[in-house]
């Protein structure tokens, strides 16, 4: 089985964010980078999809050079090899444009099966996946929880509201949004590391630039929808305020 | 701007985050229509019509009994077609998820989803809505020939605030062709997973722990205090994917919604996803070390500090008292 994951780079949850001075991106020049969390647990999926039913994993990415890093370590946790559509203007790019250049990368590859994590955790649209496989011409399901390989196509645990579930059955070749979860993650190994270093990036053109869709006007702090009352001081004095506050205030404590 | 709104409803029954659409569309302004397909829609459409609105579109077939998300997009596209709506507004729900985007795809238009607010400027509209987990808000406009496609986040409208009109609305059918052969997706029943052991909607304190309790043994400093309060032990959804508690102590859109009368986030930044499950509570305690985490946008108490200097005082301070 063939299988194509892709992901993008995110800045990593600890990093402090500041809106650029045009309010329409975060200042990212020193940021530090990981791999969007639910496209690791496509990889991983798609890892152990190989070892059961053996195959090709072979890493996708529309995202800028910078990008390189979350591709090495997708490559090192096991992946064949990578395509990487290169361009700045992916940064803050709308869905719809990272789908087309992820199209165009994976398209002439004739793959089996397509992973997507189910949404990114910078923009967070949750539409690349699905708007991939509409450019495809594949069938998709999302939200996934299961992945069963099955006489002529996939038997998949979508997840529904509520702790609902539901089985679906699709033709191959398909593409699957992956909810975080799905497995238990594996990190790339010291071998694995070394090996990636030999490992094939491949470099495609971005496509030709269409309009984009959608735009973003502004970005900023959101404003609280309550009035927080922050206990501060020592640990024992906020333990102290906060104790009373419940008693006496909000009287939760009988 | 025409507005469409896409009603949900499985087997005959309405999404209630239907009406929070339909009041986030009337918001957007311009004459709302609302459609609502399926299988056997009539009661379902008869309810819609209490809406404001110029008129209820019911389309039945037998092939959108079962959602299927090539069938949807086959007969919405239709619809859109013969409707040409302006803006075409739909709920977040799990099932818009797995449909929407593709519909826009073949559309070929802009989607926005997960929006929280709408505001008019001129004759675009700019819609809200969170980014990077929440952290931050963007105001995002489409662009290009409509219709538009927005998604509104669960929870984000008050279906109570959607206008009712003096007289019921009238509902019209309206045929679109599905082709039975072109759906690939072949669902089963929906079920629930067995192991449903604990009812935390039935709590009325929680103590939740996210990602800030970094480890699996840290646990037990957070099960000190749920003991010190009376409270039952529940997590945000990182913690059940790691396996460290079991999933039917999740709370969140994925798990489990409560709303109890105290409730103690430990090291939840409040992604929305979390927030959802539990922002009706009565009182909630935010510990974070993150001052801009935005749990503290829900929270009426909260403490910024180290959770394993915090909790521990906060359980001897109960313990004293």
């Amino acid at each position: 089985m063939k299988t194509a994951v892709c992901i993008k780079q995110v800045v990593t949850r600890e990093w402090q964010l500041r809106v650029n001075d045009q309010k329409t991106w975060i200042r990212d020049a020193d940021a530090s980078f990981e791999l969007n969390e639910p496209d690791a647990y496509a990889l991983e999926e798609a890892l152990r999809l190989k070892e059961k039913h053996g195959g090709e994993v072979v890493v996708c990415c529309a995202g800028p050079a910078r990008a390189t890093q979350v591709i090495r370590e997708a490559l090192a946790r096991g992946a064949d090899r990578a395509i990487h559509v290169e361009s700045d203007a992916f940064t803050a790019a709308d869905g719809a444009t990272v789908a087309e250049a992820l199209a165009s990368a994976v398209r002439d590859e004739q793959f089996d099966l397509v992973l997507t994590g189910l949404q990114s955790d910078d923009q967070g649209f949750g539409q690349v996946g699905v708007v991939l496989a509409e450019k495809l011409g594949m069938p998709h399901a999302t939200i996934i929880m299961d992945v069963q390989v099955q006489e002529g196509g996939l038997r998949v645990k979508r997840e529904l509201e509520g702790g609902w579930f539901q089985w679906v059955a699709l033709p191959m070749p398909a593409l699957l949004t992956i909810q975080s979860g799905i497995n238990q993650l594996r990190y790339a190994t010291l071998k694995g590391i070394m090996a990636a270093k030999k490992k094939e990036i491949r470099k495609a053109a971005a496509p030709a630039g269409s309009e984009p869709l959608q735009k973003i006007l502004s970005l900023y702090v959101p404003e609280k929808a309550k009035q927080t009352q922050l206990l501060g001081g020592s640990a024992a004095d906020a333990a102290k305020q906060l104790v009373v506050k419940l008693r006496d205030e909000a009287r939760v404590l009988q | 701007m025409s507005v469409l709104v896409i009603a949900e409803q499985r087997d005959g029954k309405l999404n209630r985050a239907t009406w929070e659409t339909i009041a986030a569309a009337q918001q957007a302004g311009g004459p709302l229509r609302v459609a609502v397909i399926g299988a056997a829609v009539e009661a379902v459409a008869g309810e819609l019509a209490a809406a404001e609105c110029e008129r209820v579109i019911a389309v039945e077939d037998q092939a959108l009994g079962e959602y299927t998300a090539d069938g949807f997009v086959l007969a919405l596209s239709a619809l859109i077609e013969q409707e040409q709506p302006a803006l075409v507004f739909l709920p977040h729900t799990y099932q818009t998820r797995d449909f929407a985007p593709a519909l826009a795809a073949r559309l070929g238009r802009p989607l926005i989803t997960d929006v929280t607010g709408v505001k008019k400027d001129g004759d675009r509209l700019v819609c809200v809505r969170p980014m990077f987990q929440g952290k931050l808000n963007a105001d995002v406009a489409a662009g290009g020939p409509p219709p538009h496609l927005v998604t509104c986040q669960i929870g984000a409208f008050r279906a109570d605030s959607a206008a009712r009109g003096a007289a019921a609305a009238p509902v019209v059918k309206a045929a679109v062709a599905v082709d039975v052969s072109r759906i690939r997706q072949k669902p089963e029943a929906p079920f629930k997973e067995a192991k449903q052991a604990v009812d935390l909607s039935q709590a009325s304190r929680i103590v939740a722990v996210g990602r800030g309790i970094k480890a699996q043994e840290n646990l037990k400093v957070a099960e000190q205090l749920a003991q010190a309060l009376g409270a039952e032990l529940a997590a945000s959804r990182p913690i059940c994917d790691a396996g460290w508690l079991p999933m039917d102590r999740q709370i969140g859109s994925s798990g489990q919604t409560v709303a109890p009368k105290l409730y103690v986030a430990l090291g939840i930044s409040g992604a929305i996803q979390h927030l959802v499950g539990m922002k009706g509570s009565r009182t909630i305690v935010a510990i974070n070390k993150d001052a801009d985490a935005p749990i503290f946008e829900v929270a009426d108490y909260g403490i910024v500090g180290d959770l394993f200097e915090v909790i521990p005082a906060i359980v001897a301070e109960l313990n004293r008292s």
